[in-house]
């Protein structure tokens, strides 16, 4: 029986992972971090408001994520001084206003510490559905506009020059994001999502030669922290979701090691 | 198809950013086959200019009008990658919209960079980057190729060889050639019709006329005949618009 509980959280885990790879890849090429973490500060209330109205939490994280996204994305494209300040106040601003309203919801219980650390051991069949085919439509989207994503990525106004519709890849990118960080709340948790979406990009930077290899690279060293911060926390009761961001950074510092020994092989 | 129809008609574009006009009045057409050269001094609305000719700009007023499936190849002024990225010269040039591997390695060969198609984009000098640029505007199959200052960074032997292409490219592909520069005399023999900037068109024509008109030599003052060897000495005096549009009118009064 041990085995099948098991099977859950392994499988969530292992998805968002796979999926984290490309999609954290430009993450950090587009310098979005912040904006990652704004959409999982702000998706709390999407909680809040699950939990008031009584629908799908899950429904409700996805749906809080985009509408945020939706109304950061004019935020993106201004001057990145004013886009900095406005993303820290609404990032901060939207996780005070969470919890406060969560706190005042009476007579509803809801484990706090689950969403800010995430719960990955408590991750249902259901879940891991909704996870299944959120990941299934962004691996679509991703290999259909790969090129179009990237050359909008690498230089928006050559993309625009060439007849990319750089406006609708850049709202594609910022909704697939939303999506995946709603999601992924459930295995690391608010405080935690940012990096389980940039720390594989960057333990995969220094290896990889093309962006196609970085954005694999990086799943497959996802997909590794993931199982072994699992193991980790079986083995030894820590709690999973931080237990995966551990393993991830101990492989970005491997990376920069391997990294290390070969720039020195080089010369 | 009508070819002596411009390519691309602007009349009367204005522009004003912060209380200051950057364009003011300016009409162009640009027509197939030859090779218009905007110069002026720097900061004084060339590559705005260019880049409200190719829409990614929107001015004030003023009309324009580019021809119906007008395939534009443009070489940024500078475009710096971002180092988080890993990209090969190839995988750059690949990112180019219809463009396939077969035109990759044709115009690479054709720059005689086909030895940096392996390459990080990231290692590549300066005079190696300006040709990759110029390889994925090519690989537009232009109607107009439109260089933005297309010799930033390479060396003068450089600067000459690409100069001397730019007729060679505007003949094998057909197009129409929009460049900017801020020196006259390297961009002279490659060039048709030059306009002098300066906010409002100052003056143009052929480089013969425009290198002696009255409003060139106000802007360029004597500094605009140096010695053919020196021609790179002026570069980084004339740099504000504000000071040289002061310049301008005070030599204005004199007359």
């Amino acid at each position: 029986m041990t085995d099948i509980w098991w099977i859950m959280p392994l499988l969530a885990g292992v998805l968002l992972a796979m999926i984290s790879g490309p999609l954290g890849s430009f993450v950090v090429w587009r310098r979005m971090a912040f904006f990652g973490d704004t959409l999982a500060h702000g998706a709390l209330l999407g909680i809040t408001f699950g939990v008031l109205t009584d629908i799908n939490l899950t429904l409700a994280l996805v749906v809080g994520s985009l509408v945020l996204a939706l109304l950061l994305l004019p935020l993106e494209k201004r001057s990145r001084l004013s886009s900095d300040t406005l993303l820290g106040i609404v990032s901060h601003s939207t996780l005070a206003i969470g919890l406060v309203t969560l706190s005042l919801a009476q007579g509803i219980r809801v484990d706090l510490m689950g969403y800010l650390f995430g719960d990955l051991l408590a991750v249902s069949s259901a879940d891991v559905l909704w996870i299944l085919l959120a990941v299934i439509v962004v691996a679509g989207l991703m290999i259909w506009q790969w090129r179009g994503l990237l050359a909008a990525t690498v230089s928006s106004e050559l993309a625009a020059i060439e007849g990319y519709a750089v406006g609708r890849l850049n709202l594609l990118l910022i909704l697939m994001l939303a999506v995946i960080v709603a999601l992924a709340m459930k295995v690391v948790g608010i405080l935690l999502v940012s990096a389980l979406l940039i720390i594989p990009p960057a333990a995969a930077r220094s290896l990889s030669r093309s962006p196609l290899q970085m954005a694999l690279l990086a799943s497959g060293c996802g997909i590794t922290a993931v199982l072994l911060g699992l193991w980790a926390s079986f083995h030894w009761d820590t709690p999973a979701g931080p237990s995966v961001v551990v393993a991830a950074t101990l492989l970005f510092v491997l990376s920069l090691g391997v990294q290390n020994l070969r720039t020195r092989q080089v010369a | 198809m009508t070819t002596d129809q411009p390519l691309i008609r602007a009349s009367h574009l204005n522009l004003t950013r912060q209380h200051k006009t950057v364009l003011s009045d300016i009409s162009l057409n640009i027509v197939r086959g030859e090779i218009v050269t905007l110069i002026g001094p720097n900061g004084c609305g060339k590559s705005t200019l260019i880049k409200v000719l190719l829409g990614l700009v929107d001015a004030d007023s003023g009309d324009i009008r580019r021809q119906r499936g007008l395939r534009i190849g443009y070489m940024p002024q500078r475009l710096s990658l971002d180092q988080r990225m890993p990209l090969t010269v190839t995988g750059f040039l690949s990112l180019t919209r219809h463009a396939t591997g077969t035109d990759i390695d044709y115009w690479l060969k054709r720059l005689n960079i086909s030895t940096l198609a392996p390459l990080s984009v990231h290692d590549l000098s300066g005079g190696e980057w300006q040709r990759v640029l110029l390889v994925r505007a090519l690989l537009m199959k232009p109607d107009i190729l439109v260089l933005d200052e297309p010799v930033q960074g390479v060396d003068v032997q450089g600067q000459m060889e690409l100069y001397q292409l730019i007729p060679q490219l505007r003949d094998e592909l057909n197009c129409a050639v929009l460049m900017v520069s801020h020196d006259l005399h390297l961009v002279m023999a490659a060039t048709d019709e030059v306009i002098c900037l300066n906010g409002h068109v100052c003056c143009s024509g052929h480089p013969d006329q425009v290198s002696v008109d009255p409003a060139y030599l106000q802007l360029f003052g004597n500094r605009a005949q140096p010695p053919l060897i020196a021609h790179y000495t002026h570069h980084h005096d004339h740099s504000h618009c504000d000071h040289d549009q002061h310049l301008h009118s005070g030599e204005q009064q004199h007359d």
